[in-house]
């Protein structure tokens, strides 16, 4: 990590923000790195876990949103399950990709597009439809041959629906989707 | 008393990719009499993307299944998908934990959701409530070379707050099923460690190199088989173990059986009937080998004997030796 001046750069209004919305105190937190030594993407993130929980201390917001680690987080809970002063860092991780969301800053777009080609999907039918989720990510990310190779054997066990399945409540589920937005737009 | 009945929450990957899951789960259930219902029109219980887009809604997606279950006058769901376990569990914590919460779920919902209904996995069910008795005395048939590395995958026990059932760090449930079937189980470490999620799509060459780590830790602890527990993680090292020997430059050959597809298999039911066939690597040579209980109790039997007779025959030998 580049050293930092927290002079100037901490946002207080954000870590009030992240404390309120995951019912998480970040300042217990002291950097004993067990959540790092366990968490099995730590590999591929850009900031480790327990770095994010350090900036998030710090109110380095546009670091934190900005981040890859949020995205490629999985929410294994290895982290949550091992801190041993019981920060639910999981879900600390999970309130911070929300609020990147919201603002718009998604660093891992792919995981994005395939994260709202599934939910598509649940709006439209009421439930995943495997083969429609992924032609819609494919077509979306560019990626036009994504996992094609698994088709033939998913075909060849006859693993997979070709038309989807609409369920007769799917009309509820889209009523939780515009509700959902409705409370978004009224609460700006 | 009268006999429990669940409400068997099925899910999305089990009617697609992990049909097997469901057939053999089903299977399982009825030749040990678990009495289960499925809810209506259920819906996607919202899963991994949900919950990146807010908290609300994504229990809201979960909510709506378990108010029609409470509607049917059930209070237990039980579901095979961890993920959808977690997805009731957690939206089931938080609106029982705090009012506003709850307040602002139903208000997404047609039906309010009263909080009334528990989640519990299929594993934890035939653990806990049938129990590795029944289980033990149903069985017909024995594995007997099958070496099984247990894997449970990241959220089917944690976090211990949420999922309130067995060991966060060394579950050992599976394993005590798997050993009352009479077959061996490998001291596995990787229980619990995440096979790559739901990334499989955007990010495949992480995913593999996770499960490969997966693979090669059950091959190292010589197992010969992997059993799960999670349709993710069967997906992941199975439908891709190709991919994965591609990406990695391994050469795994191993299969990953769903435990449930174990049970049947022990309890005599024929490959057809616990989809077997569905599965990538095949698993079949394990159902040819199977025995009956008798024939394995009988080769135990004689192994013992022969055993037996060998130290008789070697101390009778040393026993020369010491007396010239
Ligand atoms: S395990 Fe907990 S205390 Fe230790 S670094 Fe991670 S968040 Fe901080
Ligand atoms: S929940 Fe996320 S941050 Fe925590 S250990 Fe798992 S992948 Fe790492």
């Amino acid at each position: 990590m580049d050293a930092i001046n927290l002079t100037e750069s901490i946002d207080w209004k954000f870590i009030e923000h992240v404390k309120e919305e995951s019912g998480q105190d970040p300042a217990l937190c002291y950097q004993c790195g067990n959540c790092t030594a366990g968490c099995p993407y730590s590999h591929y993130f850009d900031y480790p876990v327990s770095q994010v929980m350090r900036l998030l201390q710090a109110g380095q917001k546009d670091t934190i949103l900005n981040s890859k680690a949020i995205w490629l987080c999985a929410t294994c809970e290895t982290c949550t399950t091992r801190c041993p002063c019981e920060i639910d860092v999981a879900h600390i991780m999970d309130v911070l990709r929300i609020i990147a969301r919201r603002e718009n800053r998604v660093s891992e777009k792919d995981i994005k597009l395939f994260y709202d080609s599934f939910l598509d999907s649940v709006k439209k039918f009421g439930r995943i439809y495997e083969v429609g989720t992924l032609l819609s990510y494919n077509l979306r990310s560019g990626h036009l041959f994504a996992d094609s190779d698994l088709g033939p054997k998913v075909l060849a066990h006859n693993k997979i629906h070709f038309l989807p399945k609409k369920i007769k409540g799917s009309d509820k589920v889209a009523k939780i989707f515009d509700r959902f937005q409705e409370t978004l737009k009224k609460h700006g | 008393m009268a006999k429990k009945r669940y409400a068997y929450f099925q899910g999305c990957s089990l009617e697609g990719t992990a049909v097997e899951y469901d057939k053999s789960m089903r299977v399982v259930f009825d030749a040990l009499g678990v009495d289960y219902v499925e809810p209506e029109d259920w819906s996607c219980c919202g899963s991994t993307p949900a919950h990146t887009v807010d908290h609300v809604f994504a229990a809201a997606l979960a909510a709506r299944n378990l108010s029609i279950i409470e509607n049917m006058g059930l209070d237990v769901v039980t579901t095979n998908c961890p993920s959808c376990l977690m997805a009731f569990k957690k939206a089931q914590y938080s609106m029982e934990n705090d009012g506003t919460f709850k307040e602002k779920v139903n208000e997404l919902l047609d039906e309010k959701y009263n909080c009334g209904v528990y989640a519990k996995s299929s594993l934890q069910v035939l653990y806990e409530d049938v129990g590795l008795e029944a289980i033990k005395n149903r069985v017909t048939h024995i594995i007997h070379d099958m070496k099984a590395a247990p894997y449970y995958g990241c959220i089917m026990n944690r976090p211990p707050k949420i999922a309130q059932f067995d060991d966060p760090e060394n579950p050992t449930s599976m394993d005590r099923i798997i050993s009352a079937l009479g077959i061996e189980v490998c001291d596995f470490a990787f229980k619990l460690e995440c096979c790559g999620a739901a990334f499989g799509v955007p990010k495949r060459k992480m995913v593999n190199e996770l499960s490969k780590k997966v693979i090669a830790m059950a091959v190292d602890a010589g197992a010969n088989c992997i059993i799960v527990a999670c349709p993710l993680c069967q997906q992941n090292l199975d439908l891709r173990q190709e991919q994965i020997n591609q990406t990695t430059g391994s050469n795994f050959n191993i299969p990953v059986i769903y435990f449930t597809q174990l049970m049947g298999l022990a309890f005599g039911y024929t490959p057809k009937e616990l989809g077997l066939d569905k599965l990538i690597v095949s698993a079949d040579h394990f159902a040819r080998s199977r025995i009956t209980k008798q024939e394995y109790l009988e080769r135990e039997k004689a192994k013992e004997q022969e055993k037996k007779a060998k130290k008789e025959v070697k101390k009778q030998e040393t026993g020369e030796e010491e007396n010239p």
